[in-house]
């Protein structure tokens, strides 16, 4: 999964949501070790400092834990990644919505047009 | 945090011209800074004064707690504008010479970015290609262990491809107690590895914070605030 970054936003907040959705999608499972910040700064092609900030942060929600000599641990609590994939989800899903009302949609036609697509049962 | 550069209220006049004008800046360890202006700026001319190639008219001016000279070409490594080095030279020679100039050189870490770079360190300068050279010279800059690294223009002349080797080595040589300098007007190649922005304008600091900062406040890149502020 590529780093993606877009210009009109703080770099250290896109490298956080990175960070997450990798932990939510498994790239960097539950407890696993995280590559070191100056691997991760080359990967993301950021300054090791941008990235530092960015973990510490994550470090600070409780997302990541250092182990005071061998590095930096993705959390092994479940609860927790689960919390923020729900919040990922909520920001998809309203994105997705703020740009279906602004295409005209209403939230009926919405529900019934994602009904159709995953080939929901209950409206067929 | 302990800065590596203090400028206070520094000047350079030539003639009526008033290339700095005043500046006031800190740059501390172990942050990489973008120095960016459009042309005409001063950003030559403070780089040229932290290197002692040039006196400036007032105001003080400090690295590592130094006035520019013998002390801080120790530990300052200087990529100028324009290439300085022998054409008739070998690279592996001119490696040669920079180990005996400078006691910081590492002579592992210059092969190892000459052979990524698919470089031959026996041909001579002169059968290089103007990008080649250009390689050559910020190799050899970058392979000191340096405080401090003042870059004018280092990507400039390198194609795409080198210019990402380039700041992946800059990211990789970063260390907690060196800061790096650089001065582009490639702007949009190099905001990621940046931690501060200073902008110069008329040989004035208009602007001097961190990219995150920028950014947050702005809702800009620092490219696009660039083109906005310095529009013709």
């Amino acid at each position: 999964m590529p780093w993606e970054l877009k210009p009109d936003r703080p770099i250290y907040t896109q490298l956080i949501e990175q960070i997450e959705l990798k932990i939510c999608s498994g790239v960097y499972p539950l407890g696993s070790k995280l590559p070191s910040v100056r691997d991760l700064a080359q990967e993301a092609s950021v300054n090791p400092n941008t990235m530092q900030r960015a973990l510490s942060k994550l470090e600070e929600n409780g997302l990541l834990y250092t182990h005071r000599t061998s590095g930096r641990y993705v959390t092994e609590d479940v609860k927790m990644v689960q919390k923020v994939k729900d919040r990922l989800a909520h920001e998809l899903i309203q994105e997705f919505l703020q740009n279906m009302k602004r295409l005209g949609f209403t939230e009926k036609e919405i529900m019934s047009i994602i009904a159709k697509m995953t080939g929901g049962a209950d409206n067929a | 945090m302990r800065s590596i550069l203090e400028c206070e209220n520094l000047s350079k006049y030539y003639g009526t011209t008033k290339a700095l004008d005043s500046i006031t800046l800190s740059i501390p360890q172990g942050r990489i800074t973008g120095l960016l202006g459009p042309n005409g700026s001063g950003k030559t001319t403070l780089i040229k004064i932290c290197n002692d190639l040039l006196t400036p008219t007032k105001g003080k001016i400090r690295i590592g707690g130094f006035e520019p000279g013998v002390e801080t070409k120790k530990i300052v490594s200087y990529l100028p504008e324009k290439t300085y080095l022998n054409n008739w030279m070998k690279v592996s020679e001119l490696i040669n010479f920079f180990k005996d100039f400078y006691t910081d050189f590492n002579t592992d870490k210059a092969y190892d970015m000459l052979s990524k770079l698919k470089i031959d360190a026996n041909t001579r300068l002169k059968t290089l290609s103007k990008g080649t050279k250009e390689k050559v010279q910020l190799i050899l800059v970058m392979s000191r262990e340096a405080k401090l690294y003042l870059l004018d223009e280092p990507i400039g002349g390198v194609d795409p491809a080198a210019r990402d080797y380039i700041l992946e080595t800059i990211i990789k040589n970063y260390s907690e107690n060196a800061s790096v300098i650089i001065s582009t007007h490639l702007i949009s190649d190099i905001e990621r590895v940046l931690d501060d922005v200073i902008f110069l304008k008329d040989g004035q600091v208009i602007l001097s914070k961190t990219v995150d900062e920028v950014r947050d406040e702005s809702g800009k890149s620092i490219d696009a605030l660039f083109r906005e502020v310095f529009r013709c």
